[in-house]
């Protein structure tokens, strides 16, 4: 799924990244703790990081994973140094009003699939 | 016989969490210009950012270096102490003493030094009063 589809899927608001909206995303994993992204993301670049966790740890990890697209859930504004950082790792940076649950939902049933290090978990 | 190419040093503050992943984001930096391969920088970088916000939740700060030779890349971790309790109980799965603060962070899954181990080919700690140090090498491959 493209990340203009999902924009359009969940209603979402991009603050950074709008040059990468044609990029393909492969799967996805969702977590606020980012040891356990750390753990299970290794080999998923071309996956979505669906979070709730609004500081610039956030983009670190994705940074050190070479994630390049990033939603932020729960209607949560995301921080000037969050955008900035993201900016800065030329990320797709996402915001949505919908929660986890229902955000990890919608992209499942148009086939998004929940990743972990390279495999359909 | 291996042959060491570099060594670099970074400063890490304990407690201060705006700076937490400065020094792992310098490593991978330095990494991608010296060409070593993506997925190899990746491990490395998790190892180390891991180390990194560790020093900063646990220590009172320390010291991380990264020596690359041309069949490895080493990942020293030394910080200033308190030292940990009990090695073998934080060495395990979702244990963890982290702070508020560094829940707040994203972090204290209680993951950080089983990913150290996951992620290295040789992993080494050892931990009294006056600090701990982890060791880690990563097999260029």
């Amino acid at each position: 799924m493209r990340v203009s589809e999902i924009i359009e899927l969940l209603n979402a608001e991009i603050h950074s990244g709008e040059d990468l909206i044609e990029k393909e995303v492969k799967g996805a994993y969702a977590s606020d703790l980012m040891s356990d992204v750390l753990a299970s993301m290794y080999l998923d670049e071309n996956a979505i990081l669906v979070s709730g966790l609004n500081n610039t740890q956030l983009i670190r990890t994705a940074e050190m994973l070479d994630l390049c697209v990033v939603l932020l859930v729960r209607g949560k504004k995301p921080h000037p140094d969050v955008v900035a950082m993201a900016k800065e790792n030329e990320m797709v940076l996402m915001t949505t009003k919908l929660n986890m649950y229902n955000s990890c939902g919608l992209l499942y049933s148009k086939g998004v699939k929940g990743f972990s290090n390279g495999r359909i978990d | 016989m291996a042959e060491l190419i570099k060594i670099f040093e970074y400063e890490v503050i304990g407690n201060d969490f705006n700076m937490a992943g400065t020094a792992s984001s310098a490593i991978k930096r330095n990494l991608k210009s010296l060409g070593i391969e993506p997925t190899l920088i990746r491990k490395v970088a998790i190892v180390s950012y891991e180390a990194e916000i560790n020093m900063i939740i646990h220590s009172r700060g320390g010291n991380m270096y990264l020596e690359i030779y041309t069949d490895k890349m080493t990942i020293r971790a030394y910080d200033h102490g308190p030292g940990i309790k009990d090695v073998d109980l934080a060495m395990s799965e979702g244990y963890s003493t982290a702070s508020t603060a560094a829940r707040e962070l994203g972090f204290g899954a209680g993951m950080g030094l089983p990913n150290m181990k996951k992620y290295s080919d040789k992993f080494e700690i050892s931990s009294c009063e006056a600090g701990t140090k982890i060791e880690i090498d990563i097999l260029m491959e």
